[in-house]
């Protein structure tokens, strides 16, 4: 006779089973409400508070005066286009140079693939002003880099590396470039040796079998990278402000300044919507492209 | 399919180090046109090593790999055009299977259209129609292994390597498998070389067996030959169940075991120490007192152990204080298992013919 569950059988232990069930579900979600009610309290509420700032005018009533003045001003345009630029050609020179390093990392036998992957970590264990200003010391007219180019004959008379856009491109690439690393590194860890030789057994030449086979399977991590160092360059305050010397600003020294001279709320508030929104839309559009959760966790 | 594009292999002199460890010492090798040849060994024997550079995923020290008449020692795999299997099948997973089957036609510049058609084809000979825009990770392992291999002999190479591509099957689905791989083989008549560690398998599959041990071939054989007549301690021990009989030589010449005489005169006269080696199931059961005799040689001892089976019966029989003879009878009438009863005496009979003499470890 099949054995199903009968009313005139109760089933054995079945209710015992089911609260046992219906507990467990309680305590785990008991142990995540310190978690969620923190989220709550330091992100969602400031959050509300920095959307509801934006839409309330000098007098406290309900206005659009700030974002009026962000489509007005060309100089908002001007904030968010270089915003954009740099997190861009942050996260392409990133992509350029991380690409071969996780490469390089993924390959190595691991008890070398460990102290390399020290030399990636370790600038990221420093703290960012500390690297920031490194870079000041190092790029400035009578840095390093400038003695050393002009004793070996690269160029006569000091270049200017710092206070420019180079500068700001230089420090962020070597700030941002773990980000990319690590999630690409991961993926190509998962990439199994015999892939690579079962390309080129079928008769894929070496940069055949990259593009055919080795890209497409690193992509996840790539995507999820360069999702990473672009979103958080995006807000990145520190270095473009120090290795910018004010002539690269982007969205988040523009708040800054204009708190620091304005003390107007609002119009930070609103800087800061539209940011947060843009970053959302990044996220979005990459979403649509990608896979999300498989780029963000390597899921297959 | 096409016979003529199959090609014969031959290694010369092929010698891989990793270190101190010898992988491969001086391999000679000849692989005979459309042959079915399996690298029989344990693990580190070597024949992955010696698969691989045939394959020419690595680079052996000295030697050389001929593909009919071309040499290929120094060609890269991706123009060595020979197919093949991997132990973990190696599928592309963001292609579908009809995408991995096509994707060395595409490399090798077939039209569209063509590409559609071959790997039809393919997929209809390993039994996977329509499955084509299946994606990988939704196949069984079977299915893997279906596509890996029509993968690797779609573009009509003239070598189709294996290594061991069974093993992560399980024992129904592989048994099965082996049976359907020896039918596609002698479908496409391409040189086939096959590496597994699992001797059955390759007697099951092979045309000759080549057994590999410390990276040197032991014996290169038609599996009747390797079985029944090993040529050294490890071949006989490695390839089915055997017990070993150290034997006495006798003034004049002949060998024995105890009081029975095992061969009158040695096989080759400069070795001195020759086994005996007795494959169980090779023994009968003997009903009342039976004496050696010119058809077969009778051991007699008591009952250790013994093991209903199903199709057999295995049992443990102790020739004297050290000497315990493994035998296996089938359970059928007339196969007398009812005899063996723990600590019965019994005698077993061993056919002259079915005699197989080794030299003993240690001698040349």
């Amino acid at each position: 006779m099949p054995i199903s569950p009968d009313i005139e059988t109760p089933m054995l232990h079945g209710q015992e089973l089911q609260s046992q069930k219906k507990r467990e579900e309680w305590v785990l979600l008991g142990l995540s409400l310190p978690a969620i009610f923190v989220i709550a309290l330091v992100v969602i509420l400031p959050v509300g508070w920095l959307f509801y700032l934006s839409f309330v005018d000098g007098h406290g009533n309900f206005s659009l005066e700030h974002y009026q003045k962000m489509v007005e001003y060309k100089s908002y345009a001007r904030v968010f286009i270089t915003t954009f630029k740099v997190s861009a050609l942050t996260t392409l020179i990133c992509i350029v140079l991380g690409y071969p390093i996780a490469y390089f990392l993924a390959a190595l036998p691991s008890r070398w693939s460990g102290i390399f992957m020290l030399a990636v970590l370790l600038p990221f264990w420093t703290s960012l002003l500390v690297r920031t200003y490194a870079w000041l010391v190092l790029l400035q007219s009578k840095g390093l880099l400038n003695d050393l180019a002009i004793q070996i004959g690269l160029w006569d008379s000091p270049v200017k590396l710092v206070h420019n856009m180079t500068g700001t491109l230089i420090g962020m690439a070597h700030i941002m470039l773990p980000f990319l690393v690590l999630p690409l590194y991961g993926a190509m860890k998962k990439i199994e040796p015999d892939m690579m030789q079962a390309a080129s057994n079928l008769g894929a030449s070496p940069v055949r079998a990259f593009f055919s086979i080795y890209l497409p399977l690193s992509v996840s991590g790539l995507v999820a990278g360069a999702l990473i160092v672009f979103v958080l360059c995006l807000g990145f305050y520190v270095t473009p402000a120090v290795l910018g010397g004010g002539r690269v600003v982007m969205v988040a020294t523009q708040i800054t300044a204009i708190l620091e001279h304005q003390f107007d709320w609002g119009a930070a508030s609103a800087l800061g919507v539209v940011l947060l929104l843009a970053t959302v839309l990044v996220l979005y559009l990459a979403g649509r492209f990608f896979k999300f959760d498989t780029a963000l966790f390597g899921k297959r | 399919m096409n016979n003529s594009t199959a090609l014969p292999i031959s290694i010369r002199g092929l010698t891989k180090k990793y270190g101190d460890l010898n992988a491969l010492n001086s391999v000679d090798l000849e692989i005979k046109s459309s042959e079915f040849l399996t690298l029989l060994g344990p693990s580190g024997s070597g024949k992955t090593t010696l698969l691989m550079a045939i394959a020419g995923f690595n680079r052996p020290d000295a030697g050389s790999i001929k593909f009919g008449d071309a040499e290929m020692v120094l060609t890269p795999p991706h123009k060595r055009d020979v197919g093949m299997v991997f132990q973990s099948y190696a599928l592309f997973p963001h292609m579908t299977v009809s995408e991995n089957i096509g994707f060395p036609l595409k490399l090798r510049g077939l039209a569209a259209k063509e590409v559609m058609g071959r790997v039809d084809e393919a997929l209809a000979t390993v039994q996977l129609s329509g499955l084509g825009d299946r994606a990988i990770d939704q196949l069984s392992g079977g299915q893997r292994q279906r596509v890996a291999l029509a993968r690797a002999f779609v573009f009509r190479p003239r070598i189709l390597l294996m290594d061991e591509p069974l093993s992560a099957l399980d024992k129904k689905l592989r048994e099965h498998m082996q049976i359907e791989l020896k039918q596609i083989h002698r479908q496409l008549g391409v040189t086939t070389v096959y590496v597994t560690h699992d001797q059955r398998e390759a007697l099951t599959m092979s045309d000759r067996i080549a057994v590999i041990n410390h990276g040197e071939l032991a014996q290169v054989d038609t599996p009747e030959a390797i079985y029944n007549r090993p040529k050294d301690q490890f071949v006989a021990d490695f390839i089915g169940e055997s017990t070993m009989l150290s034997l006495t030589r006798g003034g004049d010449g002949r060998l024995s075991f105890g009081s029975e005489i095992i061969s009158s005169s040695s096989p080759n006269p400069s070795v001195s120490k020759w086994s005996l080696v007795v494959r169980p199931e090779r023994l009968h059961l003997l009903e009342g007192d039976v004496n050696t005799s010119e058809k077969q040689v009778v051991f007699r001892g008591h009952v250790k152990e013994y093991v209903f089976q199903g199709e057999t019966a295995f049992a443990l029989i102790a020739l004297d204080d050290v000497t315990i003879l493994s035998v296996r009878f089938g359970t059928g009438a007339g196969s007398r298992i009812q005899l063996l009863e723990p600590g019965a005496l019994v005698s077993v009979g061993l056919m002259r013919e079915d005699i197989i003499l080794i030299p003993q470890e240690g001698q040349t």
